[in-house]
């Protein structure tokens, strides 16, 4: 019998049906509908104390249970980002806020709740709730939040600056001083923008058997668990998490939200069922959102493109809270001497508080944001020298067998080159180049090109680690449990299809389990990183084994054959020697469990602790026509070419590039969350006024690949998640320098930036 | 406003009902609380998502804003009401499942409902005409490009003709 190969098959989604049907539930979905419901009131004041609260209009509404203030809630400040705990103090995440706050960071803040027996009611009492503030001045900017005179957010943090790294390599100020060196230097530039995943962030929560059992909409599920412990000061055993399909997430749902205060309002009301759902306002302002950036940029290279010395000053706007805090700029800072490797260099990145939304996990962790920069001081050096940017790159990325010392992570093939190749071939890049550099004209045409890095995963500087559960059915089917979450990106699919071809059983017999239940799911941290496909890669391998030795060891007994002449292939115990099906699982399975002498339910279950961790490149190249007198851009065409190792599911793979950027588009074009400087308020955070992508706004998207087999991996795949959002939008913008010649260095290229660079540029 | 309430006599997936709604509830409320029609999805409340559409009458509508009594005398459908009598799927939603347009689902049953209005038309439209006509829902997951296909897909073989090339082969390079 032959083994089908199951593993870098286009199966189609395990839970397609369901979402086909309407019958995938989510969690409004399956929340009772006599459960209470919350409303919060938030700050109108960007940065301040509340001095005091009346809630006695609010407490005369029909149907208001409850309304819990600042005032009332535990001093037990926590931290809430989606990083798995250290039990090392220093590594610990800033605990910095409480379930409500006396102290405003910014327009949104939460300072208040109103339970009530539906949503109007609650809505009506949290209107009539009058709050009197101390305001204190308030900074949206990074460069205002460092000045000497700025309030302090957090009163701790000196120069509101929650953390500074610094990177230095060699020797930048001997190096730059070498005869003959081209200095190139600039200030790039990114804006605040939301995940926008279609379903707002909901939770509910209930207490049975004096224990706490939250439903969420999360990527996190254990971590949630450990932080509604920590917020509440119940210990973690006592909380349950129930994470069901959830719709979208993108590193909003990789924070712990309002489930602590979900949780809270529960217990105080004696256990009762309370649901807490965001309305899309919120979840602009008052969910996370990602970090604006902006850097200085330094480099000395010589005629011939070679980097001789760099310098960066990167600083990242943190919002009002820490969240996941310094840990993406981190990230960015890392990547900014391994993409073009020099040997002089020096980078300082800077955490700052300020009084926008505070900004957590988004997409790319710190890369959309870091390529931007990296990749359009990468055009700008190439128009210095005069040199092609394709050539430019072809010449200093880095080379294959590179090796990074910190994290081990090794570029084992020429990657960046093979990618670019493959897009140069799909978009004639370097025809067109040449064609366009030199236009004249209202409407232009340009290409652009960015390449991006990412690594897979947070090992070494956090716990990898992932369990895995297999359950054995009479059928020889499983049962498939593991705590890292399908959160729309396909996960399930693809374990699935791990399990499978490791066991040895069809990949219908394979039943995942999709809900994660912290009461019945193995231990996993869940959806970040773009880490579950290679993390959880390890632990089904193993578990597989460890199942397939087990069901061997049956078979010895049950066929009286060699264990080594037999496998598992196709559901069926096979004698290797002759081809010979002796039995078929489900037999086997059916035969132990009832066996009068030997009953037994056939499992498997363990931890696979990860110390690896690989990169996982691409790039994308956009042509774009530019209407100059409208200040508009057009994406005409668009290709990201990835190597993320092998393909589990190409057609879902392929996929999840096409949603990466259609989101790299929105970011590159037109999203932007916007501030009143005057209040601090948010300006467009509905979907209306606040523009991503619709899909009139695309070309058709291309997706292509490069699958070279990663050797650390169980399955020789690596991330897929992220990438595809990390090198759009600075193609687009290295496409309108091709194609008008100027560079603009701030996000996005709408009308009102485009004017005026044009304007500056003398184009108009 | 305080709390009122009028009954209603309308059709919904295929049922007459009469019901008593909350004046102020919305299409969506009534669908998702009264029948437990939960493919109807709450993306943003304010017409803005299409998260929550359904067919009145055959035209695709955003329930979140449209009010529960103006269903008065109308023919509703949801996603629930697409599939054969003994839950056949239909062939939108087939080919959803195997132009692998569904991430995490959340915006999926708004999408059915507007691509049925449009192929129930019988019109043949253009790629770009297709591409206006569903711009009324926003994805954040797909990029749009695998819905637009199953969508485009499934004109095409409604209308008995042949696959323009570009949708010929859809394989990943």
């Amino acid at each position: 019998m032959e083994k089908e190969h199951i593993v870098g098959k286009s199966i189609n989604r395990v839970d397609a049906i369901e979402k086909v049907t309407g019958r995938a539930k989510y969690v409004d979905d399956i929340t009772d509908k006599d459960a209470y419901v919350v409303k919060i009131v938030h700050s109108t004041i960007a940065h301040g104390y509340v001095k005091s609260i009346d809630i006695s209009e609010a407490e005369k509404v029909e149907g208001v249970v409850k309304v819990v203030t600042c005032f009332d809630v535990p001093d037990l400040p926590f931290g809430t980002a989606g990083h798995p705990y250290s039990t090392d103090p220093a590594h610990q995440d800033v605990c910095d806020r409480k379930l409500l706050n006396t102290h405003v960071r910014y327009y949104g803040d939460d300072i208040a709740a109103v339970v009530a027996e539906d949503e109007v009611a609650a809505a009506q009492a949290a209107r009539l709730i009058t709050v009197e503030y101390e305001e204190l001045p308030f900074v949206l900017d990074v460069e205002d939040a460092l000045k000497e005179d700025a309030p302090l957010i957090h009163e701790e943090y000196e120069h509101n600056i929650l953390k500074h790294t610094s990177i230095n390599k060699g020797n930048y100020e001997e190096a730059r001083k070498e005869p003959g060196l081209i200095k190139v230097e600039g200030w790039y530039e990114t804006p605040t923008v939301q995940h926008c995943h279609i379903e707002n962030f909901i939770c509910s929560a209930y207490m049975e058997k004096g224990r706490m059992v939250v439903t969420s909409s999360t990527q996190i599920p254990h971590i949630v668990r450990r932080v509604v412990g920590q917020a509440l000061g119940i210990p973690w055993g006592k909380v349950r998490v129930i994470k069901p399909y959830i719709g979208g997430g993108f590193g909003n749902k990789q924070d712990v939200l309002y489930e602590p205060l979900c949780a809270y309002l529960s217990m105080v009301l004696g256990g009762r069922l309370v649901k807490l759902e965001n309305s899309r306002e919120e979840t602009f302002v008052s969910n996370r959102v990602r970090h604006a950036f902006k850097a200085h940029i330094t480099s000395y290279v010589r005629k011939d493109g070679t980097f001789v010395a760099r310098k960066m000053d990167l600083y990242s706007n943190q919002g009002g809270y820490a969240s996941h805090g310094h840990s993406v700029v981190a990230k960015a800072l890392g990547a900014f001497p391994q993409l073009y490797p020099c040997d002089n260099v020096e980078g300082d990145a800077y955490t700052v508080y300020t009084n926008r939304p505070v900004a957590g996990a988004m997409r790319g962790y710190g890369i959309p944001q870091s390529m931007f920069l990296y990749e359009s001081h990468a055009d700008d050096i190439a128009k210095v020298l005069g040199m092609n940017p394709y050539e430019f790159r072809f010449k200093t990325l880095m080379p294959k067998g590179y090796t990074d010392a910190f994290s081990k992570n090794c570029n084992y093939e020429d990657t960046f080159r093979q990618v670019m190749e493959k897009g140069n071939a799909y978009i004639h890049y370097l025809d067109k180049y040449e064609k366009y550099k030199n236009q004249t004209g209202d409407i232009r045409r340009g290409v652009g090109l960015s390449v991006f890095w990412y690594n897979t995963g947070v090992w070494p500087i956090s716990l990898e680690s992932s369990s895995c559960r297999m359950v054995l059915n009479q059928d020889g089917s499983i049962q498939l449990q593991l705590g890292e979450t399908e959160i729309g990106q396909g996960a399930d699919t693809a374990f699935s299809q791990m399990a499978a071809e490791t066991l040895g059983i069809p990949f219908e017999d394979v039943h995942i389990v999709s809900t994660q239940d912290t009461d019945l799911t193995p231990f996993g941290t869940g959806a970040y990183a773009s880490r579950q496909t290679y993390i959880a890669g390890f632990v089904i391998h193993q578990t597989a084994s460890l199942m397939k030795e087990h069901i061997l060891n049956v078979a010895v007994e049950l066929t009286r054959q060699m264990k080594d002449n037999m496998d598992l292939i196709n559901g069926n115990i096979v004698r290797v020697t002759d081809g010979k099906v002796l039995m078929s699982l489900g037999e086997l399975a059916t035969e132990r469990l009832y066996s009068l002498q030997k009953s037994e339910h056939i499992t498997a279950e363990s931890t696979y602790q990860i110390k690896n961790n690989a990169y996982s490149f691409g790039c994308t190249f956009a042509e774009v026509e530019v209407d100059i007198p409208a200040c508009k851009v057009e994406v005409k065409d668009i290709i990201n070419v990835h190597d993320c190792g092998r393909l589990i599911n190409p057609k879902l793979a392929q996929a999840q590039v096409h949603g990466g950027m259609s989101m790299g588009i929105g970011y590159g074009l037109t999203e932007k969350l916007m501030f009143d400087e005057r209040t601090g308020k948010a300006l467009n955070n509905n979907l209306l006024d606040y523009k991503l992508s619709t899909m009139m706004d695309h070309p058709h998207l291309e997706g292509q690949f490069i699958e070279n087999y990663e050797p650390t991996s169980a399955y020789g795949t690596k991330s897929l998640g992220e990438p595809p959002a990390c090198s759009v939008a600075p193609a687009i913008r290295n496409a309108v320098l091709n194609a008008t010649g100027v560079a603009v260095n701030e996000l996005p290229l709408n009308p009102h930036i485009l004017f005026k660079r044009f304007k500056e540029e003398g184009l108009i | 406003m305080s709390k009122q309430f009028k009954q209603i006599h309308c059709t919904i997936n295929g049922k007459e009902r009469d019901v008593v709604v909350d004046v102020r509830a919305s299409l969506t409320d009534l669908l998702r609380n009264d029948f437990t029609l939960t493919s109807v999805k709450k993306g943003c409340e304010v017409g803005e998502c299409g998260a929550c559409t359904v067919l009145i009458d055959g035209e695709a509508f955003n329930s979140c804003i449209y009010l529960a009594v103006w269903a008065d005398g109308k023919e509703i459908l949801t996603l629930e009401g697409l599939m054969g009598p003994h839950g056949e799927l239909s062939d939108i939603q087939q080919a959803f499942i195997d132009e692998t347009a569904v991430q995490c689902g959340f915006c999926i049953p708004g999408f059915i409902m507007s691509a049925s209005e449009i192929l129930e038309s019988g019109k043949l439209y253009t790629r770009k005409e297709l591409r206006k006509l569903l711009s009324g829902h926003l994805c954040r997951c797909t990029g749009y490009e695998n819905i637009l296909n199953a969508v485009e897909k499934t004109m095409y073989k409604r209308l008995g003709l042949e696959l323009p090339e570009y949708l010929q082969d859809l394989s990943v390079k």
